[in-house]
């Protein structure tokens, strides 16, 4: 399934794989993300997690290069990327899924795999049609093995189910060598049989490979992350391990409905 | 996006041969019998059928069908299409000969085409640097700017465009012996430069590059997160679109005769858009069809004005009339029109998804729009 060798920016001995510096978004007179400092360690899996405006899927937005800060400096793996645009970030290894499936419906499951696993690989602007034993293709099974969308390969994205649409958004930011993935909220709208499906195939993933996810459900949230960021009004306002986050009584307050002060 | 093609699920590996002989069978049994009456068209019509209307009707349709894989497939309305189309049949006059031994060089004919083919994609490839970063309305805005800006500058200048005289006798070179300006010849050299450029689309569109630019057009967002550089993707169409569009220039020019700043003004720019919308400008066959409906429009309005007693001057009304009609009824144009009573017309047993129909866009999806609700923070 790893196509492609160590991309750009892969210095050995990085000591975090993402960095953000102090960054801030604001849009117009609102402040989304207001002084941002997170670090995060290579095959470390975090949670982000908060309530709705509190500058969750901004702060990926700024990761990815969707929209870039207003302030501030993102670096991966040691290089400041803040500047680059999305796809320079993507071919460094970043990866990421979004809150509502931005998928090719008229496409079938193998062939939204098989464009994610070109668009970060050589010969992106190939005429050549794939073949079978083409090795994009054949990563492109990998990934779908990965994400149990076997018995699905040759059917259209718009006819899969909703938790499906989900696995595949997974297999897509699997495609190439991803070193960090941005999972935006990969449990909303399942049902409990898929968010079980969703949790074994993050812990099937492989050590080195790390990720930060965002999710309002915390049982999922702290059963596949080592670490927790909790959010409010655009700022970080706790950091730890599940069970610290779990025992504190502020967390506590904000989700069982105290509020934040 | 588009309904895939690439079929990477079930087939084997062929061998040479056999991906032909597979990619002929997946041509459709209507193409077969249009390609074989077009071929027949010169046994049972004059020179004036063959090279004013079939031979008109091809040309414009190659520059058409530039258009149409820009804004088909790469939601990339252009204006500038005739302007590039221009650019060639220019070059051809100043790098070949022409009337205007002063500024033409008098390079050989193959030299002159490709310098013709090299500097409208050149031309063209400047244009989609500029005009990638906008989308809708300021695509549109920017290459009529500088289609106009070419207007107005080959008008003035003297030096390189010979001003507004343009160059005459700029014609076809006699090879094989061959007079290539006579109708038949004529009609055959367009009919298989068209016939290249549709399949030729057809086959960039259903490769891995042409699903990127339909990927590009349906959601640029996702694209660019999947490792695809937009820009770079809508300007390589560009280059594309600008070699069609420089053929379609060359033959113009020969077919012509001669290239003035009049063959790119505002009027023939704006013609290349209406030929497009008039076919269908989500299917590489609709620019073919605009264009025949162009040409018999521009060529039989006029007889039919005057035996009404009206002006002939008036034929672009007819033009416009017919445009509006078409439009208001199926703003996907005939093809649109084919699709929407086509399948009403057939037997129940033979309705269903036909074979060879061309990639468009999802309904209801606009191109660079993407799902709302993603960005809720």
């Amino acid at each position: 399934m790893m196509l492609d060798p160590p991309q750009k920016g892969d210095e050995i001995g990085n000591e975090y794989a993402l960095e953000l510096k102090g960054v801030s978004k604001q849009f117009g007179a609102l402040n989304a993300l207001s002084d941002i400092n997170i670090r995060i360690k290579p095959g470390e899996r975090r949670a982000v997690l908060g309530s709705n405006g509190a500058g969750k899927t901004t702060l990926f937005n700024c990761i990815t290069g969707d929209f870039p800060p207003s302030a501030g400096k993102v670096l991966f793996f040691g290089e400041d990327v803040t500047e680059f645009p999305a796809h320079e970030r993507i071919r460094r290894g970043l990866r990421r899924t979004y809150q509502i499936s931005l998928l090719f419906n008229g496409l079938s499951v193998h062939d939204n795999v098989y464009l994610a696993c070109r668009g970060v690989s050589r010969g992106r602007f190939s005429l050549r049609r794939p073949h079978p034993g083409d090795a994009l293709v054949q990563a492109a099974d990998g990934l779908i093995a990965i994400a149990n969308l076997e018995n699905v390969r040759d059917v259209m994205v718009s006819d899969l189910s909703y938790g499906q649409q989900r696995q595949l958004e997974i297999a897509l930011a699997l495609a190439g060598a991803p070193r960090l993935v941005l999972l935006d909220e990969p449990a909303a709208g399942l049902s409990p049989s898929e968010r079980k499906e969703l949790i074994s195939i993050l812990n099937r993933l492989p050590e080195h490979m790390g990720y930060v996810i965002i999710e309002h459900d915390m049982d999922v949230a702290l059963r596949v992350a080592d670490r927790v960021t909790m959010m409010h009004n655009g700022r970080i306002f706790k950091e730890g391990t599940p069970q610290e986050i779990e025992n504190d009584p502020e967390v506590q307050a904000l989700y069982l409905g105290g509020g934040h002060e | 996006m588009a309904q895939s093609d690439m079929n990477t699920s079930d087939t084997t590996r062929p061998d040479r041969s056999a991906r032909l002989g597979g990619l002929i069978r997946q041509i459709p049994t209507r193409v077969w019998v249009v390609g074989f009456f077009l071929l027949l068209v010169p046994s049972f019509t004059g020179g004036f059928v063959q090279y004013q209307i079939f031979g008109w009707a091809f040309v414009l349709g190659l520059i058409a069908l530039s258009l149409m894989f820009l804004g088909g497939y790469g939601g990339m309305v252009s204006l500038v299409q005739m302007t590039v189309a221009a650019v060639a049949g220019y070059s051809v006059a100043i790098f070949g000969t022409s009337g205007v031994s002063e500024i033409s060089m008098g390079w050989p004919w193959y030299v002159a085409v490709i310098m013709a083919i090299v500097m409208g994609t050149l031309f063209c490839v400047a244009t989609g640097a500029l005009a990638v970063r906008t989308e809708g309305i300021y695509t549109i805005m920017i290459t009529l700017a500088i289609a106009s800006a070419f207007f107005y500058f080959t008008r003035q200048n003297y030096t390189v465009f010979n001003g507004f005289t343009g160059f005459n006798r700029v014609l076809p070179p006699p090879v094989f012996g061959i007079d290539w300006r006579a109708p038949t010849p004529f009609y055959y050299l367009s009919l298989f430069c068209a016939a290249a450029g549709y399949f030729a689309v057809l086959y960039v569109s259903r490769s891995p590059f042409g699903l990127v630019l339909q990927g590009v057009r349906d959601n640029p967002r996702r694209m660019a997160a999947l490792g695809y550089s937009v820009n770079a993707h809508r300007i390589a169409a560009y280059a594309f679109s600008g070699v069609l569009a420089s053929i379609g220039g060359i033959l113009l020019v020969w077919s012509n005769g001669q290239i003035s700043p009049g063959t790119a003004s505002i009027g023939p720019v704006i013609d290349i858009l209406v030929i497009a919308v008039i076919g269908g400008i989500n299917r590489p066959i609709g620019a073919f069809i605009g264009a025949l409906v162009y040409v018999l429009l521009r060529t039989y309005s006029l007889d039919f004005l005057e035996a009404l007693n009206l002006s002939g001057e008036r034929f672009k009304l007819l033009v416009g009339l017919g445009f509006l009609i078409i439009v208001y009824w199926s703003p996907d144009g005939i093809c649109g029109l084919w699709e929407r009573f086509g399948p009403k017309l057939k037997p129940r047993s033979a309705r269903g998804r036909e074979p060879g129909r061309e990639p468009g866009r999802e309904p209801g999806r606009e191109p660079g729009r993407e799902p709302e609700g993603g960005n809720d923070a």
